[in-house]
């Protein structure tokens, strides 16, 4: 039987029910992931898609692939598991900003670290919605909700600064309901070797609804957002007129062709840049200032995890030459017994 | 040589002991292996402090190594020491209480001053009197100044006082007509690497031999008969690396390859450092952020086809506890390692107890039945870790194993397996045939067990997790009857183990009026204590398990055959409680110990013979 080589995106698509409320922001991600694993063409069968708990976390029910819903905060460790234990297969977590942030805030960090061949895809809708509205690690500081009825009075994670942190090789961001670009950003998350981070800008409809209004609606987003394309200028706006610039250590947009500035002072985008800097600052720009950073803002070559453990393992065998416990016993102190 | 005595017993306890860095561990286990290797059975022990270097001379400083060797069957380190090395005044005054009355005692005068006795505590200069140890045979030798004498030309003092260890060990090669030659082999592979210390190592080992010819001491010198072993290749093996030893075995007989994740925890570490050295046989390991990384990587590589493995010990297991239950309602095939310690919390982490035998059978939320197995001596942690794995591959179920510190660290000979002589490991996996209308929790009728496809497999895509399921679609499902159904099936497919398992066996005699019962890595102290009642002329019975939940299907028979059991352990009777939940109506005598120490033999048959008595 030969394998089938072309797929299309009802072939990631399970039979069951998607059971998320409607309008809930993990419908796009979904259809952008099925789309994505189509045109990148891996079996549905050499795919594992690992989940923690929390609404995200119900998402490999939806794909037809292998899946595994785990435990609150542990996707990224099962994941690590799954991906050293078959290099060959393509792993994707899928998590929320509370399972991955809070309860899994160090596994994410550590797999970060390690830069095992992950695709992490990390819905950030800024609330817990599976307990029903509580505040997030990544609700902004005064924010009100259930278990936060007098504003919280901390500050919240910004996954870039984590992810970056932690060494991160590969960041991108989209917007849940961009079925346009979502889909270009998880191919290319993809086909980053080492740990990808894919921040989803994500709506809850029922418990935090709009918390990313400001740059995601229509009339808002060609001036909140700037779309990052590795080589191109970082241009933005209604008119494509704005631009980001550097001035000193920050980042500043301003208009072409007004106060002096020109299209040539306009930065261009180097997602493959060794040195985070440049790429932090553009993950944190939040909107106000500045607006946004969508598609990859970081993507640098590094070694896999499970590759270099692989390459490991291959060096000691060439070198020991030893194919079995036993021979392995052998060969170390013993003495004999001989019948009596 | 004509005042000293020559005394050929069936077995001998030797103690090593000095401060935490005198290299007591390496002369004890270098003592031990030498009289393995001359067809002595031996016993170690070794009893170290928590602390990596406590203050210098301290009493809190005192690491020891103790080793029983014996011409016949040897299953303990012995209870009370019949000879003891130590470098200074508190090593003597910690092991004091372990003294015969005419045990052999060597001490380094030059660690013996003023100012050492008053580090260990000592009001006077006669430490011997002031622990009432009048009358042991005493070796005062002035170790140190001698090693510096013997290295003057060739090393600094403080090589000098290294050697320390090696000359003790040249003398106790005397006092047992030990060949210094195979010292010499064995510090020779030891020091391969750093030829200045092994040629400084080798001048002081003879050195303390010639001493010990020499001052024509009169004390006690030993001569133990070699024993008759089974015909093989032997190796000296402690529980830790048996236990990964095991592991690979398994996953050898599988076919699988080996993933460990685990968290660096005492006593348990040794078992993550052997096999991460095992990479020439393919061993993949993993050193995670947390205890709970090391059991949910393992989870993701047997989610993956891995034969997968994490090891811990007991604060460790309570993290671990609710993937563990992943594993139970997931169904996937998993061996979770707890060296046991002394708890709660913390409690005394280089101390051995039997304490964690509830949290393995119960420490989970919901119905979460797992199957448990304990060890009973170092090499048998080997067989109980091979038995791990094959139920867990078997039976698609999380295995917890149980060890402890005393077992995991003590050693032993080992004869090295044919693995012939092991069972084959099948897991149940899917077949062709199977796939049309297979869903991931279809079980074989026989045994429960469901079938095993793993990811990477054409037409098998799907879903598993810790939500229940519907009991043949395996769709999420919170149905009030089915909930039942499937906590009703996961408990039977734990029971149904018994009937893969071997019987239960009972040594001793028949007509017994009592039996004694242990489990775990008491088993050595058992042996010893039931086969000393029997030299005594007295009838007892014992049995000792290995595979703890489920029991052996005939073991309410056996409880329920003598008239009185006493069910010995390191707690305060998890077991013999564990028994009684069994066993309608059961309810033995307990004798249960919990001070972090072996138990003591003489101790364990006064007990007994009590009750036989009675």
């Amino acid at each position: 039987m030969t394998e089938q080589t072309t797929y299309q995106a009802k072939d990631y698509k399970s039979a069951q029910l998607v059971r998320w409320c409607p309008g809930c922001g993990d419908f796009g991600v979904l259809n952008s992931l099925h789309k994505a694993m189509s045109e990148l063409g891996v079996a549905p069968h050499r795919i594992a898609v690992i989940s923690g708990i929390g609404c995200s976390s119900r998402l490999p029910y939806y794909m037809n692939t292998y899946g595994f819903h785990t435990i609150h905060g542990r996707a990224c460790a099962i994941a690590t598991g799954v991906k050293v234990a078959n290099p060959d297969l393509s792993v994707w977590v899928a998590t929320g900003d509370g399972d991955c942030l809070a309860i899994g805030g160090n596994h994410f960090i550590h797999v970060v670290r390690r830069n095992v061949d992950l695709n992490i895809i990390l819905m950030n809708n800024k609330i817990y919605g599976l307990t029903k509205g509580q505040y997030s690690p990544t609700s902004a500081r005064g924010f009100i909700s259930k278990s936060s009825p007098y504003g919280t009075v901390e500050d919240p994670f910004r996954p870039a600064e984590l992810a970056i942190g932690a060494g991160g090789r590969f960041f991108a961001r989209t917007i849940d309901s961009d079925v346009k670009y979502s889909p270009e950003i998880l191919k290319a998350a993809a086909e980053h070797k080492g740990t990808s981070v894919v921040e989803v800008v994500l709506n809850c409809v029922i418990f935090n609804d709009g918390i990313h209004k400001e740059v995601t609606i229509k009339e808002n987003r060609s001036e909140k957002t700037i779309f990052l394309r590795h080589g191109e200028k970082m241009i933005f706006g209604n008119d494509n007129n704005k631009g980001i610039v550097q001035e000193g250590f920050n980042l500043k947009a301003i208009t072409i062709g007004e106060n002096g500035y020109s299209l040539d002072d306009v930065l261009v985008h180097d997602a493959k840049e060794k040195e985070a800097t440049l790429h932090l600052k553009l993950a944190l720009m939040d909107g106000t200032e500045l607006p946004v950073a969508l598609g990859v803002i970081r993507d640098v070559d590094a070694p896999a995890y499970e590759e270099e453990l692989e390459k490991q393992i291959k060096e000691v065998k060439a070198r020991k030459q030893i194919d079995s416990l036993k021979a392995f016993l052998m060969s170390g102190e013993t003495w004999e017994v001989k019948e009596y | 040589m004509q005042n000293t005595k020559v005394k050929e017993p069936e077995r001998v306890v030797i103690r090593f002991s000095g401060d935490s860095g005198d290299g007591m561990q390496l002369v004890g286990t270098l003592f031990s292996n030498l009289s393995a290797e001359l067809g002595n059975e031996i016993i170690t022990f070794p009893d170290y402090p928590a602390e990596i270097r406590a203050p210098h001379g301290t009493l809190s400083g005192v690491s020891g190594f103790q080793v029983q060797v014996g011409a016949k069957k040897v299953h303990t380190p012995g209870d009370q020491t019949d000879v003891l090395v130590a470098m200074n005044p508190a090593a003597l005054s910690v092991n004091a209480r372990f003294l015969k009355s005419d045990s052999v005692v060597i001490i380094d005068t030059d660690s013996f001053q003023k100012s050492d006795l008053e580090r260990a505590l000592f009001k006077t200069e006669d430490p011997f009197s002031e622990l009432g140890l009048g009358s042991v045979q005493v070796v005062a030798a002035p170790i140190t100044q001698m090693c510096k004498d013997c290295l003057a030309d060739m090393a600094d003092n403080k090589q000098a006082l290294r050697s320390r260890n090696i000359f003790a060990l040249g003398l106790v090669c005397w006092l047992f007509n030990r060949p210094v030659s195979m010292v010499e082999k064995l510090l020779k592979e030891k020091f391969k690497k750093k030829p200045a210390a092994l040629e400084a190592n080798l001048l002081v080992l003879q050195a303390g031999f010639n001493y010990g010819h020499n001052i024509h001491a009169t004390v006690s010198t030993y001569r133990i008969e070699s024993t008759t072993q089974k015909k093989g290749f032997y190796t000296d093996i402690n529980g830790n690396k048996a236990t990964a030893y095991g592991l690979i075995a398994a996953a050898e007989k599988a076919g699988l390859p080996l993933f460990l994740g685990s968290y660096p925890i005492t006593p348990a570490t040794d078992i993550m450092q052997e096999l991460a050295a095992r990479k020439e046989l393919g061993v993949k390991v993993m050193q995670t952020e947390d205890e709970i990384a090391g059991i949910c990587t393992a989870i993701g590589a047997s989610f993956a086809g891995h034969l997968a493995a994490t090891s811990t010990s007991g604060p460790g297991l309570a993290l671990k506890s609710e993937a563990i239950g992943l594993a139970v309602i997931a169904e996937i095939p998993l061996v979770v390692i707890d060296v046991q310690r002394a708890g709660p919390s913390t409690g005394m982490p280089t101390k051995s107890e039997q304490t964690d035998l509830m949290q393995a059978l119960y420490g989970r939320n919901g119905e979460s039945p797992a199957v448990v197995i304990a060890a009973s001596s170092p090499t048998d942690c080997f067989d109980s870790a091979f038995w791990a794995s094959k139920l867990a591959l078997e039976h698609m179920t999380p295995v917890i194993l149980l060890t402890d510190g005393y077992i995991a660290n003590g050693s032993s000979a080992w004869r090295i397996p044919d693995m012939e002589e092991y069972p084959e490991i099948k897991p149940p996996y899917v077949t062709e045939e199977m796939q049309q209308g297979w869903t991931p929790y279809q079980r074989n009728s026989e045994n429960d067990v469901r079938y095993w496809a793993i990811p990477g497999m054409e037409g098998f895509q799907h879903r598993i997790g810790g939500l229940e399921k519907e009991y043949t679609t395996a769709v999420i499902s919170t149905d009030p009857d089915n909930h039942q159904k499937m906590v009703q099936t996961r408990q039977d497919k734990i029971d149904k183990v018994a009937n893969y398992i071997p019987l239960q066996e009972v040594f001793g005699d028949e007509d017994a009026r009592v039996l004694v019962v242990g489990w775990g890595g008491t088993f050595g102290h058992l042996a010893e204590a039931v086969e000393d009642i029997q030299k005594a002329g007295k009838k007892v019975a014992f049995t000792h398990f290995r595979f703890i939940n489920p029991l052996p299907k005939n073991t309410e028979e056996i409880m329920k055959k003598y008239p009185k059991v006493m069910v010995v352990e390191q707690n305060l009777g998890q077991f013999a409680n564990h028994l009684r939940s069994r066993i309608g109506g059961f309810n033995p005598y307990q004798f249960n110990r919990v001070k972090g120490q072996p138990f003591i033999v003489a101790r364990l048959v006064e007990e007994i013979i009590k009750l036989i008595e009675e």
